[in-house]
C-alpha cells in the first residue's frame, strides 16, 4: 500500500526539521512551513520519511495511506 | 420513488416558493399563516425523506452545494445520540438571505430542521445565528415557543447565538463553538456526520437547505425540479448589492439570466465594470461576461466563478477594482483563524502586497502569484483557497488597472463600496 506525507497545517509551527531530513520530498515555503506532494513516497525514501515523521515535535507531520488524503480534500 | 410526500394540493410550482408567505413588512410569519400557506409537515415521513430529497438533487446552499442527501444518509447511518445544526450565522458580508429567512419564515426553516432530524435520527436541534441578528434570533425563539405550544414538533429546538467573523461560516468552526471550544475551524476528516457537536455525528445543513427540503418533503422531487435545469434543479435565494436600484434577497429559479435578476431588481444605478460572484470566496468576472451568462454553474465555470454563496455584487465602473480587491484581501486576511501557517503569514503578505499595489506603488507581480500558488491547499478549512481564488480572479479580471497601477496610476474615483466591518 503506497504512502503519502500528510502535514496537519493546525498542528505544524513550521520548526522545519522534515524538510532537513527529506529536502527531496519536502521544502519550505518562504514563512518556513513545508510544502508536501501528494505523490506517493517511493521505497528508497520511506526510512528517512519515517524518520522527519518521528523527529517533529508538534507531531504534524504523518505517513498516510492514499485514499484517507483524497477523502480530505 | 416514495410518493407518500406529495401533497394533494401541492401550490403552485413557480415562484416565490421560500418568500411565499413573506408578509409586506418582513415580520415573522406566524405559525397559522405558514401552516395555511404551506399545509402541515408531513412528520410520518421518517427516514423515507431522504429518498425523496435525492431524488429532487437538492445541495446545500450555505456555498459548498454538497448534495444534501448524502449528508443525511451519512449521519442516518450512524450510531448513538445524534444532533443537528441548522447553520444560520452567514457570515459572508454581502449575503442576506439566511437572515431574511430567519426573520420572515421562521417556521419554514424550523420545518425543515424537524423533518431533517427526524429523518436522521436525532431528537435535538440547535439552530445557530450570528450574535448581531437579534431580530431574526427573537423571531426564531418566539417560533419555537409557538410550535412548543402547539406539540407540533418531535424533537427539541434550541437558538444559540453564535460569534461573528467570516471564518464561523466554517461548519467545523461553528461545531467547535457548539461543542464549548473556540470557533475555529478542525481538520477534516472526521467530518461531523462522523463526529461532530460534542463529538457526536451531527447534520450541519445551512438554513435555506432546511427551507428547501421543507417543501420537498411536502410536495416531492417532481415539484421541486420545475424550476433550474437536470443538473442544478430547484430555486435559490440570491443576495443583489452594489449598483442596483433595488438590493436585497430574491428568490430565482436556477437558470435565470443574470441580465435578467438585475432588471427585475430595477436595474443598474450606474455603469458596472465586474460582477462579485459567489461572496468573499468567490470571483470577480467582466460584467460583459456576467450578463451573458445565467445563474448556473455550469455557465459560470468557464467564466472561472461558482455561484457560491449565491450573491452578487455589482461594481460600478468608476471604482478601482484593485484598491477593492486590497481591501477584501487584508479582510480576509484578518478573519484567518490563526491556526496554519501558510494562512496566517500566506494571506497577510498577499493583502499587502495589493495594498502597496492600491497605493499605487510598483510590486513584484511574479512574487505574489506565488504566494497565491503557495497559499491554495494549505489550510485545515477552505479560508485560504477562497480568498486566494478571489484574489487571483482579481489579477485576471482586473488586468488593465493592475498594469495602471504598476505604473503608478490609478483610474478609480476614490470611492470603496465593499463591506468589510462585521455584517450586521
Amino acid at each position: 500500500m503506497s504512502e503519502v506525507l500528510r502535514v496537519n497545517p493546525i498542528a505544524c509551527d513550521g520548526h522545519g526539521l522534515c524538510a532537513e531530513l527529506l529536502p527531496e520530498l519536502i521544502h519550505l515555503d518562504e514563512w518556513g512551513y513545508p510544502i508536501v506532494d501528494g505523490r506517493p513516497v517511493p521505497e528508497e525514501l520511506l526510512s528517512h520519511a519515517r524518520r522527519a515523521v518521528d523527529v517533529c515535535p508538534t507531531l504534524a507531520l504523518a505517513l498516510a495511506r492514499r485514499e484517507r488524503v483524497e477523502a480530505n480534500r | 420513488m416514495s410518493r407518500v410526500a406529495v401533497s394533494e394540493v401541492a401550490p403552485r410550482a413557480e415562484l416565490p416558493r421560500l418568500l411565499a408567505a413573506v408578509r409586506a413588512d418582513g415580520s415573522p410569519v406566524p405559525l397559522d399563516k405558514h401552516l395555511a400557506v404551506y399545509g402541515s409537515p408531513p412528520v410520518r415521513l421518517g427516514g423515507r425523506l431522504i429518498d425523496l430529497v435525492e431524488a429532487s438533487g437538492l445541495t446545500g446552499r450555505g456555498g459548498a452545494g454538497f448534495p444534501t442527501a448524502t449528508k443525511l444518509g451519512a449521519v442516518a447511518a450512524a450510531h448513538g445520540r445524534k444532533f443537528v445544526v441548522a447553520n444560520g450565522s452567514e457570515g459572508e458580508p454581502l449575503s442576506r438571505k439566511d437572515k431574511a429567512l430567519l426573520g420572515c419564515v421562521p417556521h419554514l426553516v424550523l420545518d425543515g430542521a424537524a423533518l431533517a432530524a427526524t429523518a436522521v435520527g436525532a431528537d435535538e436541534v440547535v439552530v445557530a445565528v450570528g450574535q448581531g441578528a437579534a431580530r431574526e434570533r427573537s423571531a426564531l425563539t418566539r417560533a419555537v415557543a409557538e410550535r412548543t405550544g402547539r406539540g407540533l414538533d418531535r424533537v427539541r429546538f434550541q437558538v444559540a447565538a453564535a460569534p461573528e467573523g467570516f471564518v464561523v461560516g466554517e461548519e467545523t468552526a461553528l461545531l467547535s463553538w457548539l461543542s464549548g471550544r473556540a470557533a475555529k475551524p478542525t481538520l477534516v476528516p472526521p467530518r461531523p456526520s462522523e463526529r461532530g457537536m460534542r463529538g457526536r455525528p451531527t447534520l450541519v445543513q445551512n438554513v435555506e437547505t432546511l427551507a428547501q427540503l421543507a417543501l420537498v418533503a411536502r410536495y416531492g422531487p417532481e415539484w421541486f425540479r420545475e424550476l433550474g435545469t437536470d443538473a442544478e434543479p430547484g430555486s435559490a435565494l440570491v443576495t443583489l448589492s452594489g449598483a442596483v436600484s433595488r438590493p436585497g434577497v430574491y428568490e430565482v429559479g436556477l437558470g435565470m439570466p443574470i441580465r435578467d435578476l438585475v432588471e427585475w431588481a430595477g436595474g443598474t444605478t450606474e455603469p458596472v465594470s465586474a460582477y462579485l460572484i459567489g461572496g468573499y470566496f468567490g470571483s470577480w468576472v467582466a460584467a460583459a461576461d456576467a450578463e451573458r451568462a445565467a445563474l448556473l454553474d455550469s455557465q459560470l465555470t468557464p467564466l472561472g466563478a461558482s455561484l457560491g454563496a449565491r450573491t452578487l455584487f455589482l461594481l460600478p465602473g468608476r471604482v478601482c477594482g484593485v484598491v477593492e480587491t486590497a481591501r477584501l484581501a487584508r479582510y480576509l486576511a484578518t478573519e484567518s483563524a490563526g491556526q496554519c501557517g501558510p494562512c496566517v503569514h500566506g494571506l497577510d503578505a498577499i493583502a499587502g502586497g495589493l495594498e502597496r499595489l492600491a497605493r499605487p506603488e510598483r510590486v513584484d507581480l511574479a512574487r505574489l502569484e506565488r504566494w497565491l500558488e503557495q497559499v491554495r491547499g494549505r489550510g485545515a478549512c477552505r479560508h485560504p483557497d477562497g480568498a486566494v481564488r478571489l484574489i487571483a480572479s482579481a489579477l485576471e479580471v482586473f488586468a488593465r488597472e493592475v498594469e495602471l497601477h504598476a505604473v503608478g496610476r490609478c483610474s478609480g474615483e476614490g470611492r470603496v463600496v465593499l463591506p468589510t466591518g462585521t455584517a450586521s
